[in-house]
């Protein structure tokens, strides 16, 4: 599971399907069901993320499986350690998954590479962030009943948002129109090539949205420079009140956190009626309970019992 | 060994090619106390028969840009193992490049390279000096002395020559010695952070990018520098469609400007990154197929005049990290030949006598060196390629230390058969040569 890129419109819509089941175990009074019992789910996180860490470690424990976190940067590693070595190592106390997030781009498909445990992409630098795409496109389905032929935007930091990337394949896999927004820094044209539509203007942008998901300013993957103050990306890009008043009467409003609160948008429209965020939250341990679920099957299908 | 003790060998039945006579015929071509002899041999027994039948037999190759790690990073590759690696690819000179540690930047260590290249006994090691001081680009490098010590031209390589009024004087001070500034083109500012090529492809992969204007701008900045100063210029590694007409555009005003193109930039594209393998990873990056494409343009219709390899090996544990961490540049001498075979002979861009004059003469005139020709009397340094036979890339195979290669398992044609320096036979892929008998042929 490295990402929405490799996956095919049919295996998205059942990873869906399978989350919206696992949605309704929530929901009971008991909320463990058995199916990853006996098995080792490590987090493997080289880039601190308390939400995803704790959103994946909490889905593995309603499958029943156990969990274990190692946490690291990639510079504390010590010298001469590779963090294949640091898999390898894990991998052999047991690992049956890896949760991995690093700061790289291509790190989990370098690590699927040299170790045999599954492996489950949870943000590679700016590349993807498949688990968030997923509960992204569950959330506006949910909402919307449909994601074909609705039109999304995306505002913000584009260039640097592995969030970005993974809901640009998603939706346009399940035949929504993607817009992207944010000043020209921050927004390549080189993705109109992906059959996205970029614009600069957000006001431009917002009437024809059904679906606006607002990312965060990736300051620490910056090179510096990408644009002249917070106040003046705020000035234009931030949601407050009188942008979404632009918008269609039935917008949602998503954003994958953690939001800067006064930056991207103001406090008053991330917890007012449009917003979605702590459903994509709710959504998030159900879609990571369906991967989890679903790379079990593929589990099971290996390990000498099966045979 | 004295040179009164080294063989007579005859190399029968070859494909003689030779650009800088204009040769190209089958015919015998007779070596004797490491000399070329002329037509028609010796009236004496040969002590060593090459039997050169369906086999090209051409001046020992040159590649003018090799890193050979030694000092300083011998995990990678040592001047004997380079140079041994070398002699496995059909080259029997190389350039090496200055970003050692410490940095070719003196006399004596240009003189340590000579030295190790002497007692590595395998392809001829000829150094290149830094431009720069430490290599910082901040003051030139005692140029003067380093030719003293053997260097054959200069180069700041790994990192451009920054700063415009040092480079000028560069190749300003250069022409005393008639020796040519290398530069890697590269305007820094736009190259930070940067993993491949800038574009849909960096994009896509969330990876940092190098646009390909940074090297346009420093090779029109350069070129124009080499204007104003008279000075010698050479481009290396150019990757791009739009440095390729810079040069172009050089030449045909009468500039002193040449260019070097390396087998990955006319072989493979950016879109190989999707692998995440760094192993791809170059720099300068792969480019985008209108970028190769114009880069065998180049080298149709003579624009870039050499090939070269960008040789840069690295120890396995380097190349195992995440591709931002992992450094730039691949293995290039072993898969010299098989590569340009498959991407620029096979398909008709260049024949056999064109390959080979990048590959001899011309580069042996950019560095002012005494090799690159079969003529009567020249160093005999010899290269018998079979240019039919197929293989596989395999990097467990590389004579050097390092297996950092995109070609690994790559099924090519075309390989170097047996390899004489100074009229020593120091490689044979045929089999081992003994005195006074033939090798098995094939
Ligand atoms: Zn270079």
């Amino acid at each position: 599971m490295l990402g929405l890129e490799e996956l095919s419109r049919e295996e998205i819509l059942a990873i869906l399907d399978t989350a919206e089941s696992f949605a309704e175990i929530s929901n009971r009074s008991r909320k463990k069901v058995p199916a990853l019992q006996g098995r080792i789910v490590f987090n493997l996180f080289f880039e601190n993320s308390t939400r995803t860490r704790t959103s994946f470690s909490l889905a593995a424990k309603r499958l029943s499986a156990d969990t274990q976190d190692f946490t690291a940067s990639v510079s504390s590693l010590s010298k001469g350690e590779t963090f294949i070595d640091t898999a390898k190592n894990i991998e052999a106390m047991g690992a049956d998954v890896m949760v991995v997030r690093h700061p790289t781009p291509g790190a989990p498909h370098l690590l699927s590479q040299h170790v045999s445990s599954s492996i489950i992409n949870a943000g590679d630098g700016a590349h993807e962030h498949p688990t968030q795409g997923l509960l992204d496109l569950m959330t506006i389905r949910k909402a919307k009943g449909r994601i074909e032929g609705l039109t999304v935007g995306l505002v913000g930091d584009i260039a640097h948002s592995r969030v970005a990337r993974s809901n640009i394949w998603g939706l346009l896999k399940l035949g929504a129109k993607v817009i992207l927004c944010g000043p020209p820094t921050l927004v390549p044209k080189a993705m109109e090539r992906l059959g996205c539509e970029v614009a600069y203007r957000l006001e431009d942008v917002l009437p024809r949205c059904d679906v606006v998901n607002v990312l965060r300013i990736q300051f620490e993957r910056q090179q510096g420079g990408m644009f002249p103050s917070v106040g003046e990306y705020s000035q234009f890009y931030m949601m407050n009140q009188e942008r979404v008043r632009m918008a269609k009467p039935d917008l949602l409003l998503l954003a994958p956190g953690p939001i800067n609160r006064g930056v991207e948008l103001t406090p008053e429209v991330a917890d007012g009626p449009h917003s979605a965020i702590l459903d994509q939250v709710k959504n998030g341990l159900a879609v990571r309970m369906a991967v989890l679920y679903l790379l079990s099957g593929k589990l099971d299908a290996r390990s000498p019992a099966a045979e | 060994m004295g040179k009164l003790a080294l063989p007579t060998i005859q190399i029968t039945g070859g494909r003689i090619i030779d650009p800088a006579q204009g040769l190209d015929h089958v015919g015998d071509l007779w070596i004797s106390r490491g000399r070329i002899l002329p037509t028609g041999g010796v009236n004496e027994e040969a002590e060593v028969v090459i039997d050169a039948r369906g086999k090209i037999v051409c001046p020992g190759l040159i590649d003018l840009h090799v890193h050979l790690r030694e000092p300083g990073n011998e995990e990678d590759e040592t001047i004997a193992t380079g140079a041994a690696s070398a002699l496995a690819g059909g080259v029997t000179s190389v350039a090496c490049m200055p970003n050692t540690i410490p940095p070719i930047d003196t006399q004596a260590a240009a003189e340590f390279v000579v030295l190790q290249g002497q007692r590595a006994r395998q392809a001829n090691v000829y150094p290149v000096g830094a431009v720069s001081k430490g290599r910082k680009g901040e003051e030139l490098a005692a140029l003067g002395q380093l030719v003293a010590g053997g260097a054959v031209a200069f180069t700041d390589d790994g990192a451009p020559v920054a700063n415009a009024g040092l480079m000028r004087r560069a190749l300003e001070y250069s022409k005393m010695f008639d020796l040519v500034i290398m530069q890697h083109c590269q305007v820094p500012e736009l190259t930070v952070g940067g993993v491949m090529n800038e574009g849909f492809e960096s994009m896509r992969l969330g990876l940092g990018g190098m646009p390909a204007a940074a090297e346009d701008i420093m090779v029109a900045r350069d070129i124009r520098l080499a204007e104003i100063t008279g000075g010698r210029l050479h481009i290396q590694h150019i990757s791009t469609a739009r440095s390729v007409e810079l040069v172009r555009e050089g030449k045909a005003r009468g500039i002193k400007v040449t260019a070097e193109a390396c087998p990955h930039h006319f072989s493979l594209t950016d879109e190989c990154l999707r692998t995440f393998d760094s192993n791809f990873k170059m720099n300068p990056p792969l480019r985008t197929a209108a970028d190769v494409e114009a880069v065998i343009e180049g080298l149709k219709d003579g624009t870039i005049e050499i090939l070269a390899t960008d040789h840069a090996p690295h120890a396995r544990e380097k190349k195992m990290r995440e591709l931002d961490q992992a450094p730039f540049g691949i293995v290039g001498l072993e898969t010299l030949i098989p590569i340009t075979v498959k991407t620029l002979i096979e398909p008709g861009h260049l024949t056999w006598p064109e390959v080979i004059r990048k590959l001899t003469i011309n580069p042996a005139e950019l560095l002012r060196i005494p090799k690159g020709t079969l003529r009567p009397g020249a160093d005999a340094d010899v290269t018998v390629i079979d240019a039919s036979t197929t293989w596989t890339i395999d990097p467990t195979q590389f004579r050097s230390k390092s297996r950092n290669t995109p070609y690994a398992g790559w099924e090519v044609r075309g390989r170097a058969h047996t390899v004489i320096v100074g009229g020593e036979v120091r490689y044979t892929l045929g089999g081992i040569v003994r005195e006074g008998v033939a090798p098995a042929a094939g």
